[in-house]
């Protein structure tokens, strides 16, 4: 009666589908599930733009891409793992190339890379500039190879069953039907993206709403440096659309209402002519980190120097000087992306942008074998935090992190996995019962629920931007801690208008809320208790870093009816110690 | 589990949009060329039956439901013709590097061949 | 100054309840900015929680949005209102695909057939990871690119009439991302891939309507690959006459 697997993967984007085709590789004799609330092709990891980094060229060093990412990350990423990480890259991005991706080339043949933020060398692999898109297919469609591979497309996860201290599967809904049923399984892998969604603006789709981060949350692992949310500084005002860093790894510049380059008044380096030939210098200026640029905005309109657009300040991304040929070679989905929804054509005029949340770097608790504290739940890529990208990520280290913790979590899944002999079958079927129960009872059958889900949704998105946006202060993080627990009780009284069972898509954004005021909270606490300043997270005040007390991971976890409880976990530190975080040098 | 719901589709599918309908007109331009090609094999067996079925064919030809008729295959045949010609750079692809040449390359060729194959047909057919 | 509105006639179909579909019509404020998917955000955020329909990305790139508008296939995150206004705008299901509920179509046909067609790359032996990439000139890069940007939106099935007619048809899509791995140079699996794209319901279904291409959101033209395919097959062909023992 039950569905049963040996490995199950909840996620089809670039982490989840790595993941099963690593598992798939270990051991062909084993079956593996990939359990996804929309097709695979519909993650995100398809809107991703700019490239994937990996040491490749001559010119370039594994210590050169560890040193960028480890200062990037303002020293809280773990250094051990960077290392591992790096290391791994390259192989995992030739395996993609093996896989079909089409990475753009050199005249002769090689893969070419391009400059990116926060790296001194380039190193960022790109196809063209749908990098995500194309490195998504590429592995759908290998996926498609092993006939170990089973997918369940378009099932919702709604909760994850622990029994006798192991994972041992999940409970979804098949959104054909409306039927709730266990799935279970020796090893379980999250790979359900990020929670932009959380906030109002963001270059994330609809469906990042934290829903695995959830998920391990509730069932007792912890979040990990939730406060770290990455505003990338150019995304199109109002839809929050992304226009890709690589943009400016072209060339682009920013400019503010004076069609000044400002971010020569910030620390980061000087600006070139925009027709010198060693323009744009990587590290420097328009390559500085993302975290430093999106401040740089905000420092720029408190001095009114921003230019004011219908949904807000902006600033200029101009990238005509590069002229139609290359913009056609290199960014034409820019130029599509700016002709469709800023109405400008960038051969032409520059492009209106602002910082909008763009990337998580918090997540679930992993170590570097992807592993969470619960036995036989692992967790890759951007629901995870190893971490690799401390308090701030650079540009293109996102997919492949995919690549790499996606294929780490397969094999230590597949590795799991062969050791479990009997499953909690009785127990586990109880559990899905009680969880099938939970959903009818709160959800389907409520008819005294008063508020609709747009009106807390709303409510949610302001009070994030209002108290945990850029720049933080203790009175707005705390009103922003009180709201959520507001919030977390008016949900309670939530109605719907569709109590049907065939694709309740009003039931699916229901349990979204559930899920994304959970790691809201886990974001604002996580912010308050953190008293420094560090890479995307920054507080008026305590405008400093402070390596004394803060060289630590937050460790937000979750309490039965209140908010989380936070602790610390010390930063591994191998061979860089922490130094000031300088760019523009030459 | 209830069935998914499967509409229906119209005979008159084709009227919905003009690109529809373009795609019958040239697809029944294939009924003149046929029509005519039927009339040109009738031809031929007259010419092989002798003079008199032969003169008897020709006063036929020059009657004006006959000079409709050919009017209207050679209209047809002419669009025909000419939309598949405009279709060729989309099934045959020649490159230079990584560009592919203007489409004007692949189609005027052929209006060439049929207009020096046109001539030369009306030359012989006139040189007596 | 009253605002401006226009009104949506939105394709319901709920099953059980509903024994055919039935057309709901729900007026939203007029913005020139909003796309038809903003307008039924906006019904479902305050109106009516019950319409159900596909989206995500809102720029074009993750293919969930596609749906009938004004009769023409459209991503609904690309069609913008004031095109249509003063309206009515006429939302339904993608055509050609069964309706599971409201907006959302079946298109477990589609995930079959792209299965069939082996959309990855086959070798007769792997290079191993160790020795590099494959090297690809940019010119090889450009003989399948634009059949590579292929999203699965299908709103290429939904235009093509023999699709609608004949379900068992391969379909534009699936036979571009066959032709894309075809020409790709790393890939040595056309053989493979022979029969699924030359049996009776592959490329030789296909009338060259030509529609496909014309509504594709991401200019693959997919028309153009299936017409490829059938000059490469037809040439393969009188190869194959001409030289039995096939120099290839």
């Amino acid at each position: 009666m039950a569905l049963v697997h040996d490995v199950l993967v909840i996620g089809g984007g670039g982490a989840g589908l790595r993941a099963a085709i690593a598992a798939a590789e270990a051991d062909p004799k084993l079956n593996i599930a990939i359990v996804s609330k929309v097709y695979p092709m519909r993650s995100h990891t398809v809107a991703a733009e700019g490239g994937s980094a990996g040491v490749i060229k001559a010119n370039d060093t594994l210590e050169e891409h560890i040193k960028d990412t480890i200062s990037g990350a303002d020293w809280l990423a773990d250094q051990d793992v960077v290392e591992m990480f790096v290391k791994s890259a390259p192989a995992e991005l030739l395996q993609l190339e093996h896989w079909g991706c089409p990475w753009s080339r050199e005249p002769d043949g090689r893969v070419a890379v391009r400059p990116f933020g926060g790296m001194r060398i380039e190193r960022t692999w790109f196809a063209a500039d749908k990098t995500g898109f194309h490195l998504l297919h590429a592995l759908f469609q290998t996926s498609l190879k092993y006939e170990s591979i089973q997918r369940y497309d378009e099932w919702f996860a709604t909760k994850l069953l622990v029994e006798n201290g192991r994972c041992q599967g999940i409970t979804a809904i098949e959104l054909r039907s409306g039927l709730m049923q266990p799935i279970l399984a020796k090893a379980v892998i999250v790979c359900t993206g990020g929670g932009g969604r959380i906030f109002p603006f963001t270059t994330n789709g609809a469906i990042k709403t934290g829903d695995g981060m959830a998920l391990c949350y509730r069932a007792g692992a912890a979040l990990k440096d939730m406060e770290f949310v990455q505003y990338h500084p150019t995304g199109l005002p109002g839809t929050g659309i992304l226009i890709t860093e690589a943009a400016r790894g072209e060339g682009g510049i920013l400019v503010n209402k004076n069609g000044y380059r400002y971010l020569q008044d910030y620390a980061l380096g000087k600006p070139l002519d925009i027709h010198d030939p060693r323009h744009p210098q990587l590290r420097t200026m328009e390559l500085g980190p993302r975290d430093k640029l999106s401040q740089c905005f905000m420092k720029e309109r408190d001095k009114g120097n921003t230019i004011d657009g219908p949904y807000g300040d902006v600033v200029h991304l101009d990238i005509r000087h590069l002229g139609e040929y290359k913009i056609m070679k290199k960014l034409p989905f820019v130029r599509e992306l700016a002709k469709n929804y800023a109405g400008i054509d960038p051969v032409y005029e520059p492009i209106p942008v602002r910082p909008v949340v763009h990337y998580m770097m918090g997540g679930v608790h992993t170590n570097i074998n992807a592993e969470t504290s619960i036995p036989g739940l692992f967790a890759a890529g951007e629901t995870a935090c190893v971490s690799i990208n401390g308090a701030n990520r650079l540009g293109s280290n996102s997919l492949t992190e995919l690549l790499v913790f996606g294929a780490r979590a397969g094999q230590g899944a597949v590795a799991f996995a062969k050791e479990q002999k009997k499953s909690d079958t009785a127990a586990l079927e109880r559990q899905a019962k009680d969880e099938q129960e939970r959903v009818r009872k709160n959800f389907i059958a409520k008819t005294d629920g008063k508020e609709r889900i747009a009106t807390i949704r709303t409510e949610m998105t302001k009070t994030m931007e209002e108290g945990a946006g850029i720049y933080r202060l203790e009175a707005p993080l705390k009103a922003t801690c009180n709201k959520l627990a507001e919030l977390r009780d008016r949900f309670k009284g939530v109605t719907l208008d569709d109590r049907s069972n065939t694709y309740n898509t009003e039931l699916t954004s229901v349990l979204e809320l559930e899920n994304m005021l959970e790691i809201a909270e886990a974001v604002a606490h996580s912010a308050v208790n953190r008293k420094e300043s560090r890479g995307s997270h920054q507080r008026t005040d305590y405008p400093k870093r402070d390596d004394e007390n803060y060289l630590a991971h937050s460790l937000a976890y979750r309490t039965p009816d209140g908010p989380p409880r936070i602790d610390y976990l010390k930063v591994v530190i191998t061979n860089w110690p922490p130094a000031e975080r300088t760019y523009g040098e030459k | 589990m209830s069935e998914a719901y499967r509409r229906p589709v119209s005979d008159t599918w084709w009227l919905k949009n003009p690109n529809y309908r373009f795609f019958m007109y040239r697809e029944l331009t294939a009924v003149f060329v046929l029509a005519f090609l039927l009339v040109f094999l009738y031809f031929l067996r007259q010419l092989a039956s002798g003079p008199e079925a032969y003169n008897a064919f020709l006063r036929r030809l020059s009657s004006p439901w006959s000079f409709i008729f050919h009017t209207a295959a050679l209209v047809a045949a002419c669009f025909h013709s000419s939309t598949w010609f405009n279709l060729t750079p989309k099934a045959v692809v020649v490159r230079k590097g990584e560009e592919k040449i203007p489409d004007a390359f692949l189609i005027t060729p052929n209006y060439v061949g049929w207009l020096t194959i046109s001539v030369i047909i009306f030359l012989i057919a006139t040189w007596s | 100054m009253a605002e401006r509105t226009i009104t949506l006639e939105v394709f319901r179909y709920r099953p059980g309840t509903d024994k055919e579909p039935v057309f709901q019509n729900y007026t939203v404020p007029f913005r020139d900015d909003w796309v038809v998917l903003d307008a039924l955000n906006y019904l479902k955020d305050q109106v009516d929680g019950s319409i159900s329909y596909r989206w995500s990305c809102r720029m074009g790139v993750c293919g969930s949005c596609g749906m009938m508008v004004n009769g023409t296939p459209k991503l609904t995150c690309a069609a913008f209102l004031k095109d249509y206004y003063p309206g009515p705008v006429r939302v339904e299901p993608l055509a050609n695909f069964p309706v599971e509920r409201d907006l959302i179509v079946n298109i477990t046909d589609f995930a079959h057939k792209l299965k069939e067609v082996k959309p990855f790359i086959i070798r007769r032996e792997e290079k191993p990871v160790s020795e590099g990439e494959y090297l690809q000139s940019p010119a090889e890069l450009a003989t399948f690119k634009q059949f590579s940007m292929c999203i699965n939106c299908l709103l290429c099935y939904a235009a093509c009439p023999i699709y609608g007619l004949e379900s068992s048809f391969v379909g534009p899509a699936a036979i571009a991302l066959a032709q894309r791995y075809n020409l790709d140079s790393r890939d040595q699996g056309q053989e493979e891939r022979h029969d699924v794209i030359f049996r009776h319901e592959g490329i030789w279904e296909c009338t060259f309507v030509g529609e496909c291409s014309e509504v594709c959101p991401k200019d693959v033209d997919p028309a153009g690959a299936i017409q490829q395919a059938k000059v490469g097959g037809a040439l393969d062909l009188v190869k194959s006459m001409l030289m039995p023992r096939g120099a290839r």
